[in-house]
């Protein structure tokens, strides 16, 4: 965690999927892999929810997400500009 | 930071320039003037084949006078010692007026004519003869003591991923911190990876009025990315773990530490003083010459041009670029990463994630980086002979005087 008003947290280290871990006193299995670096809710987080890492504002939710479900370009996007992939714009695809 | 680094700062050897300015290095540098005579200059600069030796350049054949501005500012940097000019003979850049600003400056400046110098081969064999001249001319130059209060320091972030604003971008922040306590100038770029952070940066600002400044700088900056369709947002960065602009522009802010930010300056202005400098790189105006920067070394080019003696790059990614002209400090932020690649890597900021470093202590470890570079020692990218320079077509108009509000005090 980066700033206790964060809703995401950090992998510190490369997940598998299965791996369990423990947010806010409770355990969950990680359905998908998360990558160092990556995000991972850390509270049950409806669609609109706006997304904060360093205590700031990085985006904001286009899809509800459980805890422990990893946050990324296919739930999350720019209160600014589209972010692009190597396929297209984020939220086209 | 410990306090010893901080009381006691370095000196160390550095070249004298008229101008007052002092260079960490002595490089001769080869310029094409037009794309028509980069063939012609690549061959002098390999068949030399000196680490101290580079090649830059403007492709473009017509007239840009921020180019022409970069071009004066980049040869005329206190690192270049000698220039040798290559025109093709039909382009627009001024190439009497560079070499006589180039002369002006105390430097040996030369010019070749591909077009009255019998051809390729014949410019090639004469350019290589004239840039062993000039090496000739260099070796032994006079040195002085230089100290940290004449240093100018750049930092820019490339190939960023989820780590970078956890380990590297931070522990920068921590080194710009001292330096600028040490009374450096340090600039930190490229506004567009600054949107969603405006608010917080006015904040720091010397006056308010820089503040609001800052503010339009980056709303520049979301425009002209909104026309062009995309954000400053690569796809590995997504691959790395980042998902929106605003989660890249809060990663990348944390380079520039928690001083107050002392001015708003363009490519080509020369910080007045010590301390901390935003650079604005967005052109001004409507969007003409198409994306700001194209990639990482554009940027590099443009803080080199507002003197910066080097440049700490730091990458979650893992890019390997350097640079001409100025040494490139490479500052890994992921720990695997910087397994895949350490021979590119100086520094492993991915130490604090696996536990094995603080942020000071990595704030300290590129500190001393600095000074051991500054000194002389080359930095990887360097030693590698990496020599990276972009140039493109750009506008802009001159800052006013609230973008430098230390300076109307003094």
């Amino acid at each position: 965690m980066l700033h206790p008003d964060d809703n995401v947290l950090i992998a510190v280290a490369s997940l598998a999927p299965g791996t369990e871990v423990s947010i806010e006193g409770r355990r969950h299995q990680l359905q998908e892999a998360v990558p160092l670096g990556h995000k991972i809710a850390r509270w049950d987080l409806p669609a609109g929810t706006r997304i904060l890492r360093y205590g700031a504002p990085i985006g904001s939710l286009f899809a509800a997400v459980k805890a422990g479900d990893w946050v990324h370009m296919h739930n999350l996007k720019s209160d600014y500009l589209a972010s692009h992939t190597r396929k297209g714009r984020a939220e086209e695809q | 930071m410990s306090s010893s680094a901080k009381s006691n700062p370095p000196e160390w050897r550095a070249y004298p320039r008229a101008d007052g300015r002092k260079g960490i290095r002595n490089v001769v540098v080869v310029a094409y003037l037009v794309e028509c005579a980069h063939h012609v200059s690549r061959r002098i600069v390999s068949q030399v084949d000196d680490l101290d030796v580079h090649l830059i350049g403007f492709p473009g054949c017509f007239p840009n006078d921020y180019a022409s501005r970069m071009m004066r500012a980049v040869c005329t940097h206190p690192n270049v010692g000698a220039v040798l000019l290559v025109s093709l003979g039909c382009e627009s850049m001024d190439r009497d007026a560079l070499q006589q600003a180039i002369v002006d400056s105390g430097r040996p400046a030369e010019l070749l004519v591909i077009q009255e110098n019998g051809g390729t081969a014949s410019t090639i064999a004469e350019g290589v003869r004239r840039v062993r001249q000039l090496r000739d001319t260099l070796a032994g130059a006079a040195t002085v003591p230089m100290g940290v209060d004449e240093l100018v320091v750049g930092t820019i972030c490339g190939g960023s991923d989820g780590t970078s604003g956890i380990t590297a971008n931070p522990a920068v922040g921590r080194c710009f911190d001292a330096l600028v306590a040490d009374g450096a100038a340090c600039v930190f770029e490229e506004t567009g990876e600054l949107i969603g952070c405006e608010n917080i940066m006015a904040e720091r600002a010397a006056t308010p009025e820089l503040g609001e400044l800052i503010q339009a700088s980056v709303a520049k900056a979301e425009r002209y990315y909104r026309t062009m369709g995309f954000g400053s947002f690569a796809p590995g960065n997504a691959d790395g773990g980042l998902t929106t602009q605003e989660e890249k522009s809060m990663g990348a802010y944390s380079k520039s530490g928690s001083s107050a930010i002392s001015g708003l300056i363009k490519p080509g202005d020369i910080p007045p003083a010590g301390g901390l400098y935003l650079l604005d790189v967005v052109p001004d105006g409507e969007p003409r010459f198409g994306f700001p920067n194209i990639a990482d070394n554009a940027e590099i080019v443009e803080m080199i041009a507002c003197g910066c003696h080097l440049t700490l790059f730091t990458t979650g990614r893992g890019s390997v670029v350097g640079s001409a002209i100025s040494p490139v400090i490479k500052i890994c932020a992921n720990p695997e990463t910087y397994e895949r690649l350490s021979e590119d890597m100086d520094i492993n900021a991915g130490k604090i994630l696996t536990g094995q470093a603080s942020l000071d202590e990595l704030g300290e470890e590129i500190y001393r980086r600095v000074f051991a570079v500054a000194g002389g020692e080359r930095s990887l990218s360097e030693a590698l002979g990496h020599q990276e320079f972009i140039l493109t077509y750009k506008s802009f108009e001159p800052i006013g005087p609230a973008c430098l509000p230390l300076r109307q005090v003094n």
